[in-house]
């Protein structure tokens, strides 16, 4: 095993478990907090995808950057939109029938990934990124291409700026202790519908953000990213514990670089499968997962 | 003597009352839990609602809160609350301490009281609450969880003192605790019984004899007795057979001697 390609797919496998920890955190604590299980998480973070993409092909912004940097926000703000649309408009209408919620996300996630192909195809649409992503820094003696760099300091803030919210504001207080024991927070005299529709739209704007870097770390976006996106989201979940933020940023790491490293020294494939495996056998030793905090 | 008909001995009006319930009933899956239960409860006195393991003590409370749907009336100072949601009935001035405490346990002490105060006059009570229990103030940046099951009650009716209620309902706050710790929990609601209208749910009748003013005592979801506590503690037929205890009046609280 050559050092340079142990720190070069190490990188990679940080970018990529930024990538499932920005789809991943709001998935778990909106689960933890509310029990709705949101199916139309992954479309929203193809959405994001797509918002990214057509914003870095035809925003008149210079220089790229800044393009780049715009894309960001819009595709956040997309995805928080959509999460008021679905939690205010629809959702919400569905309190106390987790069944009926959980069959409207699907009907909603096959929904928007057809329009989405409808709309634009479902051929890779390739993203234009800034030219100095493409460039590789040399970090102790491997080089690595800088996109990788970027994913995994923005997921870093994007972490930090969650705990930072989740430990420190009144919301983040009280989606903790709704995670950990709802009925409570209601007897307090607290309105927790409140917290949770910003939980929602938090989780959606992140998704969506989410939906970028995937592009960037693919090359490309499809309808079907959030679907196949979604599936190692619902893995690093429950490896991770429901409801815990730590707990899935610890195993949006363990999946992903594990996923890295078995992909390029395996058979082609193998990577996914081992992550399947670890799902399996962390189902049988540690069902409630690494840090939860919701029985499962 | 025997006090065992429902006889309340004095009737408050629904205008005096802090909490009324008329013709309640609660049901649970298939059972029936409560069946016509109303009650008036007189402002600042404490009340004690009695019962053996599953008679619907705990259902009671949940049903004013409104954890459990309930069907009758139920109003508090004159406010219906049938049509509130839970955190709007508490914010009319509910304290509810929980069976089993309920304390958030990743939370800090601090935190889990930060999450109970509601207006400006909390902070003011957050003193008050930690003269009463200086452990809490001593333990504040502790996670909850870590601490004894006495704490935890501490914790639990903190919670209920930091904001300006109208009544607590406090589902045995001496379940699970030791006698020098259940000795502190009673100390802590005498001191603020005087001031306060309290719904107390209490397995140990020496417990409730000490600080009930009035009993309710329910059977199989049923109101069978209303009247004085101390009538009720000495009535020792009543005792046995309501709440099956055979606690002879010197062992509680050394209120009577026959």
């Amino acid at each position: 095993m050559a050092m340079n390609d142990v720190i070069s797919l190490l990188i990679s496998g940080l970018g990529l478990a930024g990538i499932y920890f920005l789809l991943a955190s709001g998935l778990s604590l909106i689960y933890g907090l509310m029990r709705v299980l949101n199916l139309a998480h992954g479309a929203i973070f193809a959405v994001g995808g797509f918002v990214g993409w057509a914003a870095l092909e035809y925003l008149p912004v210079e220089p790229d950057w800044l393009r780049f940097t715009a894309a960001l926000v819009l595709a956040t703000l997309a995805g928080a939109m959509l999460g008021i649309l679905i939690e205010k408009g629809l959702l919400a209408r569905l309190y106390g029938r987790p069944y009926a919620q959980m069959l409207l996300t699907l009907g909603l996630a096959f929904a928007m990934t057809a329009f989405l192909g409808g709309w634009l195809g479902h051929d890779p649409l390739t993203l234009k990124q800034p030219a100095w992503f493409d460039e590789v820094t040399v970090i102790a003696g491997s080089r690595v291409v800088n996109s990788r760099l970027v994913i995994v300091g923005i997921a870093l803030i994007l972490f930090l700026a969650t705990v930072v919210f989740l430990r420190r504001s009144k919301h983040g207080l009280i989606i903790r202790a709704g995670v950990n024991n709802r009925s409570m927070v209601m007897a307090l005299g607290i309105n927790v519908s409140k917290s949770f529709t910003l939980l929602f739209v938090i989780g959606s704007g992140l998704a969506g953000l989410g939906g970028v870097l995937a592009g960037v770390f693919f090359g490309s976006v499809t309808p079907e990213l959030g679907t196949q996106q979604l599936i190692f989201a619902f893995i690093v979940i429950i490896v991770g514990g429901l409801g815990s933020l730590e707990g899935t940023a610890l195993a949006a790491l363990v999946v992903a670089v594990l996923q890295q490293f078995v992909n390029y020294y395996g058979p082609p494939g193998a990577g996914d499968l081992v992550t399947v495996l670890l799902l399996a056998v962390m189902l049988l030793v540690r069902p409630r997962g690494l840090l939860g905090k919701v029985a499962a | 003597m025997t006090r065992t008909q429902a006889s309340p001995v004095r009737s408050w009006t629904a205008s005096t009352s802090v909490l009324s319930l008329r013709n309640v009933d609660v049901h649970r899956g298939e059972a029936h839990v409560l069946r016509d239960v109303s009650f008036e409860m007189p402002p600042n006195a404490v009340t004690a609602l009695l019962g053996r393991n599953g008679a619907g003590k705990t259902t009671t409370l949940l049903a004013v809160v409104g954890l459990l749907a309930a069907t009758g009336r139920m109003s508090m100072a004159g406010t219906d609350l049938k049509p509130l949601k839970v955190d709007e009935r508490v914010r009319q001035g509910i304290g509810y301490v929980p069976e089993d405490r309920e304390v958030f346990a990743d939370l800090t002490v601090a935190e889990n009281l930060r999450l109970a105060m509601r207006g400006p006059e909390s902070q003011a009570r957050l003193q008050q609450v930690h003269k009463l229990f200086p452990i809490l103030h001593e333990r504040a940046q502790q996670r909850a969880g870590t601490l004894s099951g006495g704490q935890q009650q501490m914790i639990a009716i903190a919670r209920a003192l930091l904001n300006d209620n109208k009544i607590l309902l406090i589902d045995e706050p001496s379940k699970g605790l030791a006698p020098a710790v259940v000795t502190e929990v009673v100390q802590a609601i005498e001191q603020v019984k005087a001031t306060t209208t309290i719904l107390l749910v209490e397995q140990n009748l020496a417990v409730a004899a000490r600080l009930a003013d009035h009993a309710l005592v329910l059977d199989q979801g049923r109101l069978v007795y209303s009247g004085p506590m101390e009538d009720f503690a000495r009535d020792t037929e009543a005792t046995s057979r309501w709440l099956g205890v055979d606690i002879r009046p010197k062992a509680v609280g050394g209120r009577g001697n026959e």
